[in-house]
């Protein structure tokens, strides 16, 4: 069995900021990088550190730490490269993370209209409830918010 | 007889350009679109002061022709510290000459990447993409990313009471490109 073998509308990558646990949608997530040099150039976006190199492409690297957890990271262990679905096509960005990532399966609750916009979805993992992230409300250069709910990753039927 | 071989490689298109320095950072701009490089020393008497608030990165305009080039300070323009400039490059059917620290190298690039879409401010407009050049990454500007056409007609406005020197053939230019 491959790796994308095991992926299904309920398959959550686990992801470490600091010292709390976010999840990501795991058709959201491209692979797991090791640092490597940012190059930086004049820009005017805010949340983008820089960008790295990757099998030849540019990706633009966003700490997603600072708005989730309130402080930047210190320690950036790996890069955790997800993917946007843009109108032309997906689009990278590399989140710095500060830990292992970890594929799991889990139930999924949809979050509820007072959640934060960075919330797609809640889930339950060894006993620790954990925030399913929304990308694009996270990231810089997203698409319109209309279009925001649709990227949402698919959810299964929810069990209480 | 022999059938001619119907595979034919592709040669890789290339683009000349400039690496340059602006606040030591360095930006590359195709050659194509500049057409001269001079010393700021040669312009310095043709040069004549512009004062507009708005528009901090234009302090100078030059007459050329009939037409009015404007100065741009590259660092200004995006954003960065200024730093004396050395060098300016006068943009081919532009008006605009930009003010830069100086040149690093010629040399060409092969691909040109889209800028990715989490850019999503002025950036957009400053450049034509992102070129890889000895394991850097090195933003390609766009030449006509400078000045907005309602940049230029205020700087027309500003500008067209004021009795301008003629630039051209004040001294010889560093190069044509």
């Amino acid at each position: 069995m491959t790796w994308t073998d095991q992926l299904d509308s309920c398959s959550c990558v686990l992801l470490r900021l600091g010292e709390r646990r976010f999840a990501l949608a795991a058709d959201q997530v491209a692979e797991l990088a090791a640092p490597s040099r940012v190059f930086r150039f004049a820009h005017k976006t805010p949340g983008i550190d820089g960008v790295i190199l990757r099998r030849g492409r540019v990706v633009p690297v966003c700490d997603i730490a600072e708005q989730l957890t309130g402080r930047k990271l210190t320690h950036r262990r790996f890069y955790l490269i997800a993917s946007r679905r843009q109108q032309d096509g997906a689009d990278w960005v590399a989140l710095p993370v500060s830990g292992e990532c970890e594929l799991i399966q889990s139930d999924l609750t949809p979050a509820s209209p007072s959640d934060s916009p960075h919330v797609s979805a809640w889930l339950s993992h060894q006993g620790e409830v954990i925030e399913v992230l929304n990308l694009y409300a996270l990231t810089p250069g997203s698409p319109a918010p209309a279009n925001v709910r649709s990227a949402k990753p698919a959810l299964p039927e929810v069990h209480a | 007889m022999r059938v001619a071989t119907s595979q034919k490689s592709h040669p890789v298109r290339t683009e000349q350009i400039i690496l340059f320095r602006a606040s030591n950072q360095i930006f590359a701009i195709s050659s194509a679109s500049v057409q001269e490089v001079r010393s700021v020393d040669s312009l310095a008497g043709a040069a004549v002061e512009v004062s507009e608030a708005t528009l901090a990165k234009v302090r100078h305009v030059i007459q050329r022709g009939d037409r009015n080039l404007y100065v741009v300070n590259a660092p200004l323009h995006f954003g960065l510290r200024p730093t004396p400039a050395a060098l300016i490059f006068l943009l081919r059917k532009s008006r605009v000459a930009l003010l830069v620290d100086g040149i690093e190298k010629m040399t060409t690039m092969s691909r040109l990447q889209a800028l990715p879409g989490a850019f999503c401010h002025e950036e957009r407009a400053w450049y034509r993409g992102l070129t890889v050049l000895d394991q850097n990454v090195i933003p390609v500007v766009n030449p006509s990313g400078f000045l907005t056409p309602d940049e230029l007609a205020l700087l027309d406005a500003v500008t067209s009471h004021k009795n301008l020197p003629q630039a051209s053939g004040v001294t010889q230019p560093e190069f044509t490109v």
